[in-house]
């Protein structure tokens, strides 16, 4: 699983990613999140708002959220899914 | 205000009753003002803000440049502008915005209405001015923001600057259909509650420090003290209040008690609206950052006119208010 906060390199970006790695440490996996500061890339992707939150290069929150258990269920919810398929 | 009635209720208990201040005193009268005020603010910000939340949840920015790139010139600018009021502006997002508009088609002008209007009339802004100058100055707020962000979007588009774009922004383009991540009632009822908090999280230190230094000047300076320096006689004030407003962003949610107790003092309503028309429409730090995409003298094109449609609008009110 490849996870990616995209942003536009502002402090509330920032925030994210470390809620992120936060969020991936309590869940105990073994994952390295990846920031990306590059705000035409979200543009190109078709969003306009920052950060996004990438999981397999899909965007599945758009905005901002200092809710961490709401990343927390995203990642598990893609990381159950993933599992399963193989 | 009836709607109150029970606060009312509560911060008079609070202060002749628990605290035991003389209801004749100064002392009575500010500590009940901050109490009134601050539990009156933070019930509006609540409820207003989860509300406007929710209203977003369904229309993202992404799904409103679909609405605009479709849209004729005129009502491009109207829609652009009364879109840009449930969309809220972070120095985060200005810059996703402005490419993600500009890319998929949307005109120029038409997205200068929503850069306008998005900042202009923010939720928080308009909690704070109906609290505490009640609906009539809220609307009269509202309205004259979406005048100035309407022309000035029709102003810079008939100038025809895209040259003062930067090339690069132009060199992408693209197509703006895009599947965002789906939404259950549910979740978009967290969502906004999510957003409330965050919210709250940054602004209620900002209140209680506006509100408390607004009760503090509602008792102890005396009525129309300012209205020497700032009153309606005074041309100078308007403009000085634009100029003032500039610098003044982050603080929005502390700079709408200070203004209250101000005009409680002598400002005059159109100088107290032009000063915070200019504080949320007009700032610095925003400025900084579209100039990643814009030349200078866009940037400045740009402030010029909103600045004159705010000085129009102070003077105005000024005149019949």
């Amino acid at each position: 699983m490849k996870i990616q906060v995209l942003g536009s390199g502002c402090t509330t970006c920032e925030k994210l990613f470390e809620l992120t790695k936060k969020a991936v440490l309590e869940l105990g996996l073994d994952i390295e999140v990846e920031y990306i500061a590059d705000v035409q890339k979200i543009v190109t992707m078709g969003l306009m708002q920052s950060p996004v939150l990438l999981i397999n290069d899909k965007p599945v929150m758009v905005g901002f959220s200092s809710n961490l258990e709401k990343i927390k269920n995203l990642i598990n919810h893609h990381n159950v899914s993933e599992n399963t398929e193989l | 205000m009836n709607t109150f009635y029970l606060v009312q209720s509560l911060a008079d208990y609070l202060t002749y009753t628990v605290f035991n201040i003389d209801p004749k005193t100064i002392l009575a009268s500010s500590v009940n003002f901050f109490i009134f005020d601050t539990i009156k603010i933070f019930i509006l910000l609540s409820v207003i803000i989860f509300v406007v939340s929710i209203v977003r949840s369904y229309l993202p920015p992404e799904k409103i440049r679909a609405i605009l790139s479709r849209k004729n010139k005129y009502l491009g600018n109207i829609l652009a502008s009364l879109l840009g009021i449930i969309t809220p502006f972070c120095s985060c997002s200005a810059i996703p915005l402005f490419l993600g508009f500009i890319q998929a088609g949307v005109p120029l002008g038409t997205t200068f209405s929503f850069l306008v209007a998005s900042p202009m009339i923010n939720e928080v802004a308009l909690v704070l001015l109906l609290g505490l100058f009640g609906w009539k100055i809220a609307l009269i707020y509202i309205v004259s923001g979406l005048i100035i962000s309407i022309l000035s979007g029709i102003v810079i588009g008939n100038l025809k600057l895209e040259n003062l774009v930067e090339p690069f922004v132009y060199e992408n383009s693209i197509d703006g259909n895009i599947d965002l991540p789906s939404m259950s009632k549910k979740e978009r009822i967290i969502y906004a509650l999510d957003y409330t908090k965050d919210i709250f999280k940054k602004v209620w230190i900002y209140i209680l420090i506006g509100v408390g230094f607004g009760a503090l000047i509602h008792g102890y300076v005396p009525a129309d003290f300012l209205a020497q320096y700032a009153g309606k006689d005074k041309w100078y004030a308007v403009p000085l209040a634009v100029l003032i407003g500039i610098p003044l962003y982050s603080n929005a949610a502390g700079v709408v008690p200070l203004v209250s107790a101000l005009t409680e003092k002598g400002v005059s309503i159109g100088t107290t609206l032009a000063f915070m028309m200019s504080i949320t429409a007009l700032s610095l730090p925003e400025f900084m950052i579209l100039k990643k995409v814009m030349k200078i003298k866009l940037i400045f094109i740009f402030s010029g006119i909103v600045g004159v449609g705010i000085i129009f609008t102070g003077y105005f009110f000024n005149l019949i208010l």
